[in-house]
């Protein structure tokens, strides 16, 4: 008989129906203001610490919903959003910033039995949760220039080596290039060879003048050079952000010269510049006590030395080879001396400090300078439109070398303690060899996030009103069997959007929803309206209602795919918010063709099919 | 209940001239207004820094502008946003500075001077690097989804009709951005995605019609190819209607309370599916009639895979 259906075709529209719904389930929970605590230098906290700090909130009259402790992380829960700030205030003061990270957070109250089953709520964007994104690009010249111009001191070293006379050993950083100028041509070839032997990755080519050489470096080894400066940049920031407290930071690639960072509920987003955008290092450098720092002044730099200068402008005269450089530094914090003055505490690699130890072995009672080196952007603009970064040097302290230095040592004779937090907190996160650079940002206050989501479903809301509203009046019962499909349509977009791991709801996705609301009982008003004509075309009831569904489905098919084509475009090239709203639009056609089609027709043949109507309650 | 109830096909085709003069009319005044106004386009684009601040009472713009004229800034465009109690501070891109921490300088001069406090409610700084490559992504974008439109639809139907179709949805984007640059509304991303979401619904609604003038064509073998475009047009009417409606209502909702950030959305979209649906009915069968659009044309290639095109009445 026409227009009846299999049990199974209803068990499986049922089924897909309850399974959107337990996954959309988890939005209903409303989150809990809380705070993330966790232990620095890959820490835990400990059970007493938990217990310390529960206490701690009670006695200062502010009660928690709850403090536990997971995978060594401490999460407190709270009623309001100002317990949890007073809380942040309590829980600082007793474990201060030190050892432990304070953050922010909000966590979903998913019942047991719902995240047994995996479903957890629709991640929301930053515009709706509030929070800061960054695009940064790393300067990948400043890393290639940095290998360019250490390969002049190997170079030399190696020629000296193999015993080959030079002239000169120099660095072209514009080419991208070390120019060597030689004696001979059996001296051109016997570099060549040495430096050749050494390593595979140099490309030799001769130079314009005679017996010269011109080396550059392959295009394996520069892909190299550009890779690690990513991957050491992208591990510096996800150290910094770690100090920065943010409960789920996103650092993430982005093609080959950018790193996406994502912090979430950050309240104070020039703070969170300030950590991220510096870039500093160290370079380790003795005093050349020797030379005349009076001559020097008048420009006549003694060989092998160059002038430094501290924050009050005194100048030192240190020697250019340098000791020891910042990226061998794995560890450095603030602490107070014996005298109670700051020092700073610096951790170093196996590799660092034999360096160190060896050029300490000759250098005892000689001074050892600091030189603090920052990227800062300048006046001046690369071709892209970003300004130059220039290289500071600063000499923040010289001291005398007591003993030989080995792996770990301090700094004693910084100005004030919080210099030798902001340093220590710098040198810990690393050393940088390319230096990074702010080139978007995108920022949300807590107070917009909110109110976006609140417009978001009002929005959502009223649209659905009016249009379920809409479908009643117009196609009477079959207007309520369309609203079915519609809301039933909501439900499945919301636990897709659940269950997908990667999809983002944004305030343009809400858009999207709303969009979709309206656009969503297409379907179905191309049905109705094909069955109508059908009828009035003579065709008995069950023959309108079969072809109805039929032939509008290869125009819904048709009309459709081109949206999700669009949806699709969008997806690829969109980023963040506008990513959102390619989800949720692709989403929302899948599912709309699924209810409105499927799940429409269900109904109608479970009320109508197969059976003697006059006719159609439409 | 129905709108529309009509015994007899009405003659858009009628209209057929007038109203591609029309469209050209509008589309000579878009590219007009585009090369002379041009687009407003906005901070996603041009890069620079936008600052929106939130104050506890009413805004007094003047006095915001005079103190970021005090410190560097007297090019900032300072507008209220939203409400008379939020400001938003526009800031061109600028040579030399390290343009990130503008905001920074910005909020932190802002909520000194203010006695009330402040609240920062959004910052968002688009390098120029980045401004550019976003344009030319959004150019591609709209380039990728046209072609693929033109494939997909050349794919399914018969060229006369793709043509129509596509020349439609050109249409319908040109002057959408013509209204963009006549009222000179900001161009962002968001703005971007509603465009391309107009071009997925303009070519939907499309194709629609042009399925059914695929069917007409088959079912009223002595018809002119203009009765039969109007049998078609008629016959979706209700359908063209009613979808446009529904999409148009939940549209004006968004625009009204989806907040300053989906206003121009919701703008372009509200009037991209009002010409999109004009367009649909009288440009792009339109053009297609007057590429010469006949029966033969029609038949017999049969459409591929039309699912219950083969089906025969059952009784």
């Amino acid at each position: 008989m026409l227009n009846q259906n299999p049990l199974w075709r209803y068990l499986v529209v049922i089924g897909v129906l309850l399974l959107a719904l337990v996954y959309a389930m988890p939005n209903l929970y409303p989150e809990d203001p809380a705070l993330n605590i966790n232990a620095t230098r890959g820490g835990v906290v400990l059970e007493s610490t938990r217990q310390q700090l529960e206490q701690g909130f009670i006695s200062e009259g502010v009660t928690p919903k709850s403090v536990t402790l997971e995978n060594g992380q401490l999460l407190a829960r709270f009623q309001s959003a100002e317990d949890q700030l007073r809380a942040r205030q309590i829980a600082i003061n007793l474990l201060g910033t030190v050892n432990y990270v304070t953050a922010l957070n909000l966590v979903p109250t998913t019942p047991d039995w719902l995240a047994g089953i995996g479903a957890t709520p629709m991640k929301l964007g930053l515009d709706l949760r509030g929070g800061v994104h960054f695009l940064m690009a790393v300067d990948m010249k400043a890393a290639i220039d940095k290998n360019i111009n250490d390969m002049v001191g190997a170079f030399r070293a190696d020629l000296r080596e193999a015993k080959v006379r030079y002239r000169s050993v120099s660095a072209d950083v514009d080419r991208g290039m070390v120019q060597l100028q030689l004696r001979s041509a059996e001296d051109v070839q016997a570099a060549r060879s040495a430096l050749g032997k050494l390593d595979r990755e140099l490309v030799f080519t001769d130079g314009p003048a005679e017996f010269s050489l011109q080396v550059t470096l392959s295009e394996n080894r520069l892909r190299e050079i550009r890779e690690y400066a990513l991957e050491q940049n992208i591990t510096i920031i996800r150290n910094r952000v770690n100090e920065i407290g943010v409960a789920e930071p996103l650092v993430q690639r982005q093609g080959a010269d950018r790193i996406i960072v994502q912090l979430p509920g950050v309240q104070d987003p020039a703070q969170a510049k300030e950590i991220l955008g510096a870039t500093a290092t160290l370079e380790f450098r003795l005093v050349d006590e020797q030379g005349d720092l009076g001559a020097a002044l008048n420009g006549r730099l003694p060989p092998g030395s160059g002038l430094y200068y501290d924050r009050s402008g005194q100048p030192f005269l240190l020697e250019n080879r340098v000791m020891l450089t910042g990226e061998h530094i794995t560890n450095a914090s603030s602490s107070y001396d014996e005298y109670s003055q700051p020092q700073v505490n610096i951790s170093l690699d196996a590799q660092g400090g034999n360096l160190l130890s060896n050029a300490t072995r000759e250098a005892i009672g000689r001074r050892m300078a600091t030189v603090f080196i920052e990227y800062k952007p300048g006046e001046q603009l690369q071709a892209d439109g970003t300004p130059v970064l220039i290289k500071q040097e600063e000499v923040i302290n010289a001291a005398t070398i007591q003993a030989r230095l080995g792996r770990s040592f301090r700094i004693t004779g910084i100005g004030n303690p919080a210099e030798a937090q902001n340093l220590a907190l710098l040198l810990r996160a690393g050393a940088l060899i390319a230096p990074t650079q702010i080139i978007e940002e995108r920022t949300i206050g807590p107070s917009l996030g909110q109110e976006n989501i609140d417009l978001g479903m009002t929005a959502i809301m009223w649209g659905m009103v009016v249009v379920l509203i809409f479908m009643v009046i117009y196609y009477r019962v079959f207007g309520l069997i369309a609203n079915l499909a519609l809301v039933a349509n909501l439900v499945l977009i919301i636990g897709f959007m659940s269950m997908i791991p990667g999809a983002t709801l944004t305030l343009p996705g809400m858009a999207g929803i709303v969009l979709t609301v309206g656009m969503a009982v297409d379907a179905n008003v191309l049905i109705f309206e094909r069955i109508r004509e059908e009828i009035a075309e003579g065709r008995s009831i069950q023959q309108a209602i079969h072809q109805g569904y039929d032939r509008a489905f290869a125009t819904i098919a048709d009309s459709n795919i081109t949206t999700l084509l669009v949806a699709l475009i969008l997806f690829g090239i969109g980023t963040g918010p506008v990513k959102g709203f390619a989800i949720t639009l692709a989403i929302g056609i899948l599912t709309s063709i699924f209810t409105s089609v499927v799940g429409t027709r269900l109904l109608v043949n479970l009320f109508w099919g197969g059976r003697r109507v006059q006719s159609l309650p439409m | 209940m129905r709108i529309f109830s009509f015994n007899e096909p009405l003659n858009f085709m009628r209209f057929k001239m007038p109203a591609l003069m029309l469209s050209i009319v509008l589309l000579l005044s878009s590219f007009g207004l585009l090369f002379t106004k041009g687009i407003n386009w906005g901070l996603d684009f041009t890069g620079g820094t936008v600052i929106e601040v939130g104050y506890t009472q009413n805004a007094d713009l003047t006095q915001v502008r005079a103190i970021l004229a005090e410190r560097g800034y007297a090019d900032a465009v300072v507008q209220y946003f939203g409400s008379s109690q939020d400001v938003a501070i526009r800031i061109a891109p600028r040579e030399g500075v390290e343009q990130s921490r503008i905001s920074n300088e910005i909020m932190a001069a802002l909520s000194e001077t203010s006695a009330t406090p402040i609240e920062m409610r959004r910052i968002e700084f688009v390098g120029p690097s980045v401004g550019d490559e976003l344009k030319e992504q959004g150019g591609l974008a709209m380039l990728t989804a046209l072609i693929g439109i033109l494939l997909y639809v050349g794919m399914r139907f018969e060229w006369r009709l793709s043509l129509g179709a596509v020349l439609a949805l050109g249409h319908d984007v040109i002057i959408t951005l013509g209204l963009f640059s006549l009222l000179q509304l900001e161009f962002d991303l968001t703005v971007l995605a509603a465009i391309l979401a107009l071009i997925g619904y303009s070519i939907n609604d499309t194709i629609v019609v042009f399925d059914r003038i695929r069917e007409s064509f088959r079912k009223l073998r002595d018809s002119t190819p203009e009765e039969t475009v109007n049998d078609a047009v008629t016959s979706t009417l209700n359908r063209t209607v009613v979808t446009s409606l529904t999409t148009i209502i939940v549209l004006v909702v968004l625009f009204y309370m989806g907040g300053a950030l989906i206003h121009n959305f919701a703008t372009a979209l509200l009037f991209g599916i009002a010409i999109g649906t004009y367009s649909s009915i009288f440009v792009a069968s339109g053009i297609a009639v007057q590429l010469g659009l006949n029966r033969d044309d029609m038949l017999p290639p049969p459409p591929p895979e039309k699912e219950g095109e083969g089906t025969e009445p059952l009784m």
